[in-house]
């Protein structure tokens, strides 16, 4: 079958349920190096369960996760909110990680270009700052793999261009492997390998080309796709551009 | 010349607060002030217990404090009640057990108010052991676990991530915060301790602009708050716990009204 050498995550079968209520059924996927691979759900479909799942937060009620072993793990998580009664400038949020050296802080945040607010209250950071502090804070364990839990929320356009573009710069730079949730396929169909688009099962995965035409895509996002811009470029560091949809074979794409 | 029973209570009181600032500082920073005030009210049950086996072992304080602590540990698990829930629970019954343990003791004839104030003039050469002793513990299991704290402080789910014991680290605090309260209740007495953790975080928030510098602020201003209340207290005769705590309420007053505003 599939080369497994390089798989860093793979969940066969999961199933998680609470009180008798299934949140999860069934679901099977893989994240190998290098790769991104993207869920995408309405609200509720159980996005944050699968993802605390595959990192060991969660318990599963059944089926199997591995993970490789002795990888590194980066976890961005949606929301982080810290008092104000806590005094704690970026640098000290960052330094948080264990085996870090403020050295290792500073080239984190040169990465994601936020040096100059260092010495400032981690709580005056901005909502893209703040994502981006949490990349930079993903990224300090030097990751084999990132998990990212909608890594763009409450940012605008262009700041979602910036920090998708950031993520794609590293896992090409590194070779990591990317798990990330998002709202929106569009915006993340250019640096993305695969798409899983999740209502409690997987209802249609495959390259981001393929899941956008897909019927069940539509039918579980409840809006048809008329008049939304599509992007293809948008990435002004000119990047390179591997999987791009007209590079896509067919056969990558399969219904559950 | 200083009389001997202040100097006694001015070294265990120092020791008291000079751990209750760091100590403080996370309970502020977890806001679980409500925590370090059931954890009091247990004590009292320690006191009843102690009277009951006629005995003034600190183990019998320290295991109920622990005991608390553990036990609502143990009843988080349960998501459907919140800890404020369980800690009104737990609170309430030692309180309870305690003063039923305490009616049913004929003999007994001592005032609560010591209790539930503090006395400092009874402190003894042997309580100052005691309480050098756990607060030297405290001190150190505190230095070891203060970074992976402070990361599940400000979010658990990172600080899983990147490898910390989550659970063994927050049983470790609630632990350190058992083991204070229950030697430092002679020094300032079951309703005010809390105060004594709390007040002189809450004041140095208003001069620190890193963790290390608020919990080193809020030792000193500790430290200042219980000799300025020992003093106080054997100037003009008025009870030792209450005097401490309004030193330290007149600090943070001072921070939060004369230091500009920092964000």
């Amino acid at each position: 079958m599939e080369d497994t050498s390089s798989q860093l995550l793979r969940l066969e079968n999961v199933c998680k349920s609470y009180h008798n209520n299934v949140v999860l059924e069934n679901v099977s996927f893989s994240v190998s190096r290098g790769e991104t691979v993207t869920l995408i759900g309405p609200n509720g479909a159980g996005k944050s369960t699968l993802m605390k799942i595959s990192l060991g937060i969660l318990d599963v009620s059944s089926g199997k996760v591995h993970r490789a072993k002795k990888i590194s793990i980066g976890y961005m998580p949606q929301k982080v909110m810290i008092d104000d009664v806590l005094p704690l400038s970026v640098r000290d949020f960052l330094y948080l990680r264990p085996n870090t050296t403020y050295d290792d802080v500073a080239e984190a945040l040169e990465t994601v270009r936020l040096s100059h607010i260092s010495h400032q209250p981690v709580q005056s950071a901005s909502g893209g700052e703040m994502q981006r502090i949490l990349l930079a804070r993903a990224l300090l364990g030097k990751p084999d793999l990132l998990v990212l839990d909608e890594p763009v929320q409450g940012i605008d356009i262009m700041g979602q261009q910036e920090i998708y573009g950031l993520i794609a710069k590293v896992r090409d730079e590194t070779g990591c492997g990317v798990l990330m949730i998002s709202h929106d396929l569009h915006l993340v169909m250019a640096s993305t390998n695969q798409v899983l688009c999740l209502n409690r099962h997987i209802c249609c995965s495959g390259t981001p080309e393929f899941v956008k035409d897909d019927p069940e895509y539509h039918a579980m996002m409840g809006r048809p796709m008329e008049g939304v811009a599509i992007y293809t470029h948008h990435h002004s560091e000119g990047h390179d551009h591997k999987h791009h949809g007209h590079d896509l074979v067919e056969d990558d794409h399969h219904h559950d | 010349m200083i009389d001997e029973f202040i100097i006694n209570a001015l070294v265990a009181g120092t020791m008291v607060a000079a751990i209750a600032g760091p100590l403080g500082c996370f309970m502020v920073w977890r806001k679980m002030a409500y925590f370090g005030d059931t954890v009091a009210h247990s004590a009292l049950m320690g006191v009843a217990l102690g009277i009951a086996f006629d005995s003034e072992n600190p183990i019998i304080m320290i295991a109920t404090c622990s005991g608390v602590a553990l036990m609502l540990l143990f009843l988080q698990r349960d998501k459907r009640f919140s800890s404020d829930t369980l800690l009104g629970i737990l609170a309430h019954s030692a309180l309870s057990i305690g003063m039923i343990v305490i009616s049913m003791m004929e003999h007994f004839r001592t005032d609560m108010m010591y209790y539930l104030v503090g006395d400092i003039l009874a402190i003894s050469r042997g309580d100052i052991y005691t309480i050098g002793a756990v607060v030297a513990l405290s001190a150190i299991s505190l230095y070891f676990i203060w970074r992976p704290l402070l990361s599940l402080t400000v979010n658990e789910d990172l600080a899983q991530i990147e490898g910390i014991r989550v659970d063994l680290v927050k049983m470790a605090y609630m632990l350190l915060i058992a083991f204070i309260v229950a030697v430092a209740l002679k020094v300032i007495g079951v309703l005010l301790i809390t105060a004594l953790m709390i007040i002189p975080a809450a004041a140095a928030r208003t001069i620190s602009n890193t963790p290390l510098q608020m919990i080193v602020y809020a030792s000193c201003g500790g430290i200042f708050s219980v000799v300025a209340g020992i003093f106080a207290s054997s100037q003009w005769d008025v009870p030792t716990g209450p005097a401490i705590v309004l030193s330290a309420t007149v600090l943070f007053l001072c921070g939060r009204f004369l230091v500009r505003v920092k964000v």
